[in-house]
C-alpha cells in the first residue's frame, strides 16, 4: 500500500491523496518512491481523464528534507545529489507530460517543494483559508528551490514578476496567490476543494491545451520582456548590483538563484532544469546554507515550539496588563500588546504623559491604515484597550506589570513598591532593564519569584526579539507566563539568566568597544563602520553608537561602577578616555545629543573632523582581515562566555538572540553557528592570533577550545 | 625576426552540438572561455599577471559573446587585473588570427606572454545573430555579389569535378579519422573536460563525432543549399563562373562542418617568458599568412595563403610534415590538397570540422592544439594549418615541434 493514495472515480479522475509516514509530507526516499510508482501508474491507467494532488495532512507538502541537505558533505555528496534531483525532477516532468490535465488541491500549506509539485501540476485550486500559504522560501535558508521552482517559476510569470517571489521567498495566502497567478481558483471550505478540482478537469477537458503545460506548448514565449531585448539589459545590469547592495555578497543564495532565473529565461526548458540543479547542489554545501537551515529552521522552531518554556506549567493568557513610563519603550509595549488583544494600562506621571504614550499607537495605526493594512474599527478597538492613567489603582488585577522607567535602581525599587500590591493572585512583575541585574532588583518585591526580566529592544514594534531573564529566584510558573506573554504579542523569545547586561547587550557592547578601540587606535572611522558593514552587521559600530549614544555608555559605565561592577566583562579604558573626551570636551553624546562620532544635519551624516585630528594614524598597520575579525571575534567570545557560564541556557537561544537582537549577520547563523561551520579549531586558532596581537580580550574561552579538542560543534 | 614566438601549450575544450540539447548549451561562453583559461593556469601553475594579453577570436560577438569576451573571460577566471584583452573577428579565421597576432606581438618584441584563442558558443549565440552588412545590407549585398558561403563550396565542387560520392568519402573518412584519433586518446593531451561549479564533469570528450557513419546515410541526405541556389545565388555565382552551366549542389549537413559549441587557448611567449615561468616550449611558430581572394567563391583562399606562409618562411611544401585544412565544406579541403599537391595520407589525420564540428570562432586555435599533438605523436617536425574565410579571404600558420 502505497503513502499516496490512488481512488479512481467513475469519471476516470484519479485522485492522489499524500499521506507520508511522520507528521508530514516531504521530500525523502518515501517520497521519491511513492512518487515513482504513482506516476508509473499514471502513465498507464486506462480510461484517465483526469489527476488531483491532494495531501491527507493539515500541511499540503512540508518541503526537501533540511536533515539530509545538512548532512550533505562538499566533494562527497554532488554526483549523488544531482542524481537524487534528476530523478524528483524527471518524476514531475513526467507528471506534467500526462495527456490529461493535472490539478493540485491544496488543502494546506504548500512551501518549498510542496509548491514545486503544484508548479507541475496544470492547475493549482487552494482553500482558501488561514492556512494555507503558497511560496518559496527556500532563500531565507540560503538555498534555491530545485524541484523546478526557479524553472517552473520564471517560466510561468516571466523573468521580472518570478525574481521577487524566488528572491525574497515571499509566502502568499491563497487570495494574494490568486491575484498574482499563483493558484488558479479558490475556495471557501475544505469539502468543496477536491469536487472543484474535478470540476476544473470537467470544465477545461476540450481546450487542446488544458493537459499541457504553457511551456509544452507549440511556440511558448516567456511572458513579459524578452531576455534579449535592451529593456532586459537595465534589468540584468541594475537587478543584480541591487541584489548585492542588499546581502553585501555575504549571501550565495539570492545570486545563484538570479542566474538560474536568467538563464531559465534564456535556455530550453529541460536544460535550465540541469542548470537549477547545479545551483542548488552548489548552495546545499555552502556554510551559509547549513548556518541557515540550522538556526532558522531547526533552532526557530525548537524556540517556538517551546523548548525553553518549563515543562507541566499550564499556558495562560495575559489578560490585563500594566505597563508603566509611556516613553519609547512604554509606548511600544503598550502598542504591541493591544493590537494583540491585551487590555493595557499605560501608565505615568500624569495623565498628559500618558496620552502621549497612546497618541504613538494611535500615530502607528493611522500609518497602517495609509498603507492599507489596517482598518478604521481595528484600529478603535485597538485604541479602546489602551487606558491612559496616572493612577496607580488602574492597575489593580493586572496579570502582568512591565516597567519601563529610567535605568536607575532606586526609581525602579520605589515604583515596584508602590505597585506591586495590585497584581491579580500570582501576577507577574517583569523589569525592561537592560542592564541592571533582575536578581538584585528582585530583592525589593515581596515575591521575587514572580519577578522577572522582559528585554524588549526598540523599535518595539519592530524587533521581534524578548530577552526574558530569570533571576535566582524566578519560579517556573513566572518564566512560562512571561513566555506565554511574549508569544502573545508574536515575537521571540529566548530565555537567559542573571547577570550584568544579560546577553544581548553584553554581547552589543562588545561591537561598540571594539569600534572605540579601533579608532583610538588609528583607523579611519569611516572605515571601521564600513568593514563592520561588510562582515555583515546592519550598522557600523560607530554609527550604531551613535544611535544608542554615547551618553548612554557613559551612564551604564557609572552605574556599573556604583555597583561595583567597573571592568566586570574586562576593562574598557579607551571607549572611557574616547567617550569622556567626546562628552567632556565637546559635548558629543550621540547623534540626538549634541552628535557623536558623526555630526548630523538633517538626514546629512558627516564624520566629525576633531575624531580624524585626534585619533586618525595612517601608518596604523592594522589589516582589513584583522578589523573585520576583530569586530566579530569580540562578539562570538562574548557569546561563548555567556554559555560557558550558564547566561545562555541552550545554543539555540545564543544564535537567534544574536540575529534577532544583536544584528549578527543572519548567513553566518549566530554568533555560536558561526563556529561550526568557520571550523571550532580554525577558530581557536585565530583567536589566539589575536589575542597575541591585540590583547587577552580575544583569547578563546575554555568551552571552545575543549569543542575544538573534540571535533564537537555548538549543538 | 627578432625574437622567436614560442607556443608553450595549446588546449581546447570538447565540441558539441552548438543546438539546443548539446552538451554545452548549458554552458555560458564566459563559462567556457573562461574555465578554460582557468585549467591553463591550473596545469601550468604560473602567474597570470606574466600575461600581457588575451586575444580571442570570436564570429558573433553580442549577446552573451558581446563586447570584450576575451578580457571578460579573463576576469571571470580570475586572472590578474593587470590582464589585457581584446576580442577579434576575422570570421572563420579568427581562432588562428589570434595566434598569429599573438605571435607577432611577441616576435616585435612588444610582449612577452599572450594567450591567444577563441570561443564560440553556437548554441546560444546562433550564427548571424550579428547581422552586419556583409549579407542583410542590400547595396552592398547587390555590389559584391554576396553568395552564402555553401554555395561557393558547391561552385568548387563543380569546377573542380568533385561528384557526391567524392565529398561523402571525404566526410566518411574526417568521421572514422577523428572517432579513431579520440577513441584512442590522441586528443587527450590537450582536451580538457569542461566542468560545472561544482566540480562535476559536463563534458569529458567531443561527442559530435558520428563514428557509425555509412556512405548510404551520407548519401541519403539532402543538399543543403539547393533551393538557396535556386532562389538567385545561383545565378549571380554563374555570372562570374560563366563557363559553367550549373552548379552541382553536393554539400550536406553530412560533408559539411558541424555547428559545435566549443573553445580553444594558446599560450605564445618569449623565450624568456618560458625561463621566468619555469616553462618549456612545445613548439614555435614560424610564419603565417593572410590574404583574400574571390569574395563571391568565398572558400578558395587556402591555398594561396599556404603558398604565401611558404615563401615568407623561405620553405618549400614538401618541407611540411602535416597539414590541417579546416574542414569548413568537403570541397574546400579537397580544392587545397589539389592546389598544393600534398598527400591526403598526411592531411588532416586526425579528422577535422566535419566529424567535431566548427566553433567558428575558436577552430583556428583548436587546429594548433591538434597539429601539435599529432606532431609530437608521430615525432615530426613541422606542420601547416590553413582555413578559409568570409570575404574570400585564406590564412595560414606554420608551427615547428621543438
Amino acid at each position: 500500500m502505497s503513502v499516496f493514495k490512488y481512488e479512481k472515480d467513475a469519471d476516470g479522475i484519479v485522485t492522489i491523496t499524500m499521506d507520508m509516514t511522520g507528521p508530514v509530507n516531504s521530500m525523502n526516499e518515501e517520497y521519491e518512491q511513492a512518487m515513482g510508482e504513482t506516476v508509473e501508474k499514471l502513465e498507464h491507467e486506462e480510461g484517465l481523464s483526469g489527476v488531483v494532488i491532494t495531501s491527507a495532512k493539515k500541511v499540503f507538502f512540508a518541503g526537501g528534507n533540511l536533515h539530509g541537505l545538512l548532512a550533505f558533505q562538499p566533494g562527497r555528496d554532488e554526483q549523488r545529489f544531482m542524481d537524487s534531483l534528476d530523478l524528483i525532477k524527471g518524476q514531475l516532468r513526467r507528471l506534467e507530460k500526462l495527456p490529461v490535465p493535472v490539478v493540485a488541491a491544496i488543502n494546506g500549506a504548500a512551501l518549498g517543494g510542496g509548491y514545486e509539485i503544484c508548479l507541475a501540476c496544470n492547475y493549482r485550486v487552494a482553500w482558501n483559508d488561514r492556512s494555507v500559504q503558497v511560496g518559496l522560501p527556500e532563500v531565507t535558508l540560503g538555498l534555491l528551490p530545485g524541484g523546478g521552482g526557479v524553472v517552473r517559476m520564471t517560466n510561468l510569470l516571466g523573468l521580472e514578476a518570478a525574481l521577487p517571489y524566488l528572491l525574497e521567498g515571499k509566502k502568499l495566502d491563497p487570495e494574494r496567490a490568486l491575484k498574482a497567478g499563483l493558484v488558479d481558483k479558490t475556495v471557501d471550505s475544505l469539502d468543496q476543494l477536491v469536487p472543484a478540482a474535478k470540476a476544473l478537469i470537467k470544465e477545461v477537458k476540450d481546450q487542446p491545451d488544458a493537459a499541457v503545460q504553457p511551456w509544452d506548448r507549440k511556440g511558448f514565449k516567456i511572458p513579459g520582456t524578452n531576455i534579449n531585448s535592451p529593456k532586459m539589459a537595465q534589468v540584468l545590469m541594475v537587478g543584480p548590483t541591487m541584489l548585492v547592495k542588499k546581502t553585501r555578497g555575504l549571501m550565495p543564495a539570492p545570486a545563484e538563484i538570479f542566474s538560474c532565473a536568467t538563464e531559465a529565461a534564456r535556455l530550453d526548458f529541460d536544460t535550465a532544469l540541469r542548470i537549477e540543479s547545479r545551483g542548488l547542489t552548489k548552495l546545499v554545501g555552502t556554510p551559509e546554507a547549513k548556518n541557515m537551515i540550522t538556526t532558522f529552521f531547526f533552532q526557530l522552531n525548537k524556540i517556538n515550539s517551546g523548548a525553553s518554556r518549563p515543562k507541566g506549567v499550564e499556558k495562560k493568557k495575559v489578560k490585563k496588563l500594566g505597563v508603566l513610563g509611556a516613553g519609547m519603550m512604554g509606548q511600544g509595549i503598550a502598542y504591541v500588546s493591544a493590537k494583540a488583544g491585551i487590555d493595557v494600562v499605560l501608565k505615568d506621571i500624569s495623565v498628559e504623559a500618558a496620552e502621549k504614550g497612546k497618541a504613538y499607537s494611535e500615530g502607528l495605526l493611522d500609518k497602517a491604515i495609509q498603507k492599507g493594512r489596517m482598518d478604521p474599527i481595528t484600529k478603535q478597538q485597538i485604541l479602546g484597550r489602551i487606558l491612559p492613567t496616572a493612577s496607580n489603582d488602574d492597575l489593580a488585577g493586572c496579570d502582568l506589570i512591565i516597567e519601563a522607567v529610567f535605568e536607575n535602581f532606586e526609581l525602579k525599587n520605589k515604583i515596584l513598591e508602590a505597585t506591586e500590591n495590585q497584581l491579580a493572585e500570582n501576577g507577574v512583575w517583569g523589569s525592561n532593564t537592560s542592564t541592571l541585574p533582575i536578581t538584585q532588583l528582585a530583592e525589593a518585591s515581596k515575591k521575587p519569584e514572580n519577578f522577572i526580566g522582559i528585554h524588549f529592544f526598540s523599535p518595539v514594534d519592530k524587533m521581534p526579539l524578548i530577552e526574558i531573564i530569570c533571576g535566582d529566584k524566578t519560579s517556573d510558573e513566572t518564566l512560562a507566563l512571561a513566555f506565554d506573554y511574549t508569544q502573545q504579542i508574536k515575537k521571540t523569545p529566548i530565555v537567559v539568566n542573571d547577570s550584568l547586561a544579560f546577553f544581548t547587550s553584553r554581547t552589543f557592547g562588545t561591537y561598540l568597544d571594539e569600534g572605540v578601540r579601533l579608532l583610538s587606535e588609528g583607523v579611519y572611522p569611516v572605515q571601521i563602520d564600513n568593514l563592520g558593514k561588510a562582515i555583515g552587521m546592519p550598522v557600523g559600530p560607530l554609527q550604531v553608537h551613535d544611535e544608542v549614544s554615547e551618553e548612554l555608555t557613559r551612564k551604564a559605565a557609572e552605574t556599573w561602577e556604583a555597583m561595583g561592577m567597573k571592568d566586570r566583562w574586562g576593562e574598557r579604558k579607551a571607549t572611557e578616555e574616547v567617550i569622556s573626551w567626546m562628552i567632556g570636551e565637546h559635548g558629543h553624546g550621540g547623534r540626538y545629543h549634541g552628535g557623536g562620532f558623526y555630526e548630523y544635519a538633517g538626514k546629512e551624516r558627516k564624520i566629525w573632523q576633531p575624531l580624524i585630528d585626534r585619533y586618525y594614524k595612517a601608518d596604523h598597520g592594522i589589516s582589513e582581515d584583522d578589523i573585520k575579525d576583530r569586530l566579530m571575534f569580540r562578539q562570538v567570545i562574548e557569546t561563548l562566555k555567556c554559555l560557558e557560564t550558564g547566561v545562555l541556557r541552550t545554543v539555540a537561544d545564543g544564535n537567534i538572540g544574536s540575529i534577532m537582537g544583536i544584528g549578527a549577520p543572519p548567513h553566518t547563523g549566530g554568533f555560536l553557528q558561526y563556529i561550526n561551520t568557520y571550523g571550532a579549531q580554525r577558530f581557536v586558532d585565530r583567536a589566539r592570533e589575536l589575542a597575541a596581537k591585540y590583547g587577552e580580550r580575544f583569547e578563546p574561552p575554555q568551552i571552545v577550545v575543549d569543542k575544538a579538542a573534540a571535533g564537537e560543534l555548538f549543538e | 625576426m627578432s625574437t622567436q614566438a614560442y607556443i608553450y601549450d595549446a588546449v581546447r575544450t570538447p565540441r558539441s552540438k552548438g543546438k539546443k540539447g548539446g552538451s554545452l548549451n548549458e554552458v555560458k561562453p564566459i563559462d567556457l572561455l573562461g574555465g578554460l583559461l582557468r585549467s591553463l593556469q591550473e596545469r601550468h601553475d604560473f602567474d597570470t599577471g606574466y600575461v600581457d594579453d588575451v586575444i580571442m577570436g570570436c564570429v558573433s560577438p553580442v549577446g552573451e559573446q558581446g563586447t570584450d569576451i576575451a578580457k571578460l573571460a579573463a576576469q571571470n577566471a580570475d586572472w590578474a587585473e593587470s590582464v589585457a584583452g581584446v576580442q577579434l573577428n576575422r570570421f572563420c579565421a579568427s581562432g588562428l588570427e589570434s595566434v598569429n597576432t599573438a605571435a607577432q606581438k611577441v616576435a616585435s618584441g612588444w610582449e612577452n606572454l599572450v594567450v591567444a584563442g577563441g570561443v564560440e558558443s553556437m548554441s546560444r549565440v546562433p550564427m548571424g545573430s550579428d547581422g552586419g552588412a556583409w549579407a542583410s545590407d542590400p547595396a552592398f549585398v547587390i555590389k559584391t555579389g554576396f553568395v552564402p558561403q555553401g554555395i561557393g563550396a558547391d561552385t568548387i565542387a563543380t569546377l573542380e569535378g568533385f561528384s557526391r560520392e567524392d565529398v561523402d568519402a571525404f566526410a566518411m573518412q574526417s568521421q572514422k579519422r577523428a572517432a579513431f584519433a579520440r577513441d584512442n586518446g590522441y586528443f587527450d593531451k590537450s582536451v580538457i573536460p569542461v566542468k560545472d561549479a561544482n566540480g562535476l564533469t559536463i563534458l569529458e570528450r567531443d561527442d559530435f563525432i558520428k563514428p557509425d557513419t555509412t556512405m548510404e546515410a551520407l548519401a541519403g541526405l539532402k543538399p543543403s543549399f539547393e533551393m538557396m541556389g535556386s532562389m538567385g545565388f545561383d545565378d549571380v555565382m554563374l555570372k562570374k563562373y560563366n563557363s559553367l552551366s550549373k552548379i552541382n549542389h553536393v554539400h550536406t549537413p553530412g560533408n559539411s562542418s558541424g555547428i559545435v559549441d566549443g573553445a580553444s587557448a594558446v599560450m605564445i611567449g618569449s623565450e624568456q617568458a618560458g625561463k621566468d615561468l619555469g616553462l618549456t616550449p612545445r613548439g614555435r611558430i614560424v610564419a603565417g599568412a593572410v590574404l583574400a581572394t574571390d569574395p563571391t567563391i568565398m572558400l578558395i583562399g587556402p591555398g594561396p595563403a599556404a603558398k604565401k606562409a611558404l615563401k615568407t618562411a623561405g620553405l618549400k611544401a614538401s618541407d611540411i610534415d602535416l597539414w590541417e585544412i579546416n574542414e569548413a565544406f568537403a570541397s574546400v579541403a579537397l580544392r587545397y590538397m589539389r592546389d598544393l599537391d600534398i598527400d591526403p595520407e598526411i592531411t588532416n589525420v586526425n579528422g577535422g570540422a566535419i566529424a567535431m564540428g566548427h566553433p567558428l570562432g575558436a577552430t583556428g586555435a583548436i587546429l594548433v592544439s591538434t597539429m601539435l599533438d599529432e606532431l609530437e605523436r608521430r615525432n615530426l617536425k613541422r606542420g601547416m594549418l590553413s582555413l578559409c574565410v568570409g570575404g574570400g579571404m585564406g590564412i595560414s600558420t606554420i608551427i615547428e615541434r621543438l
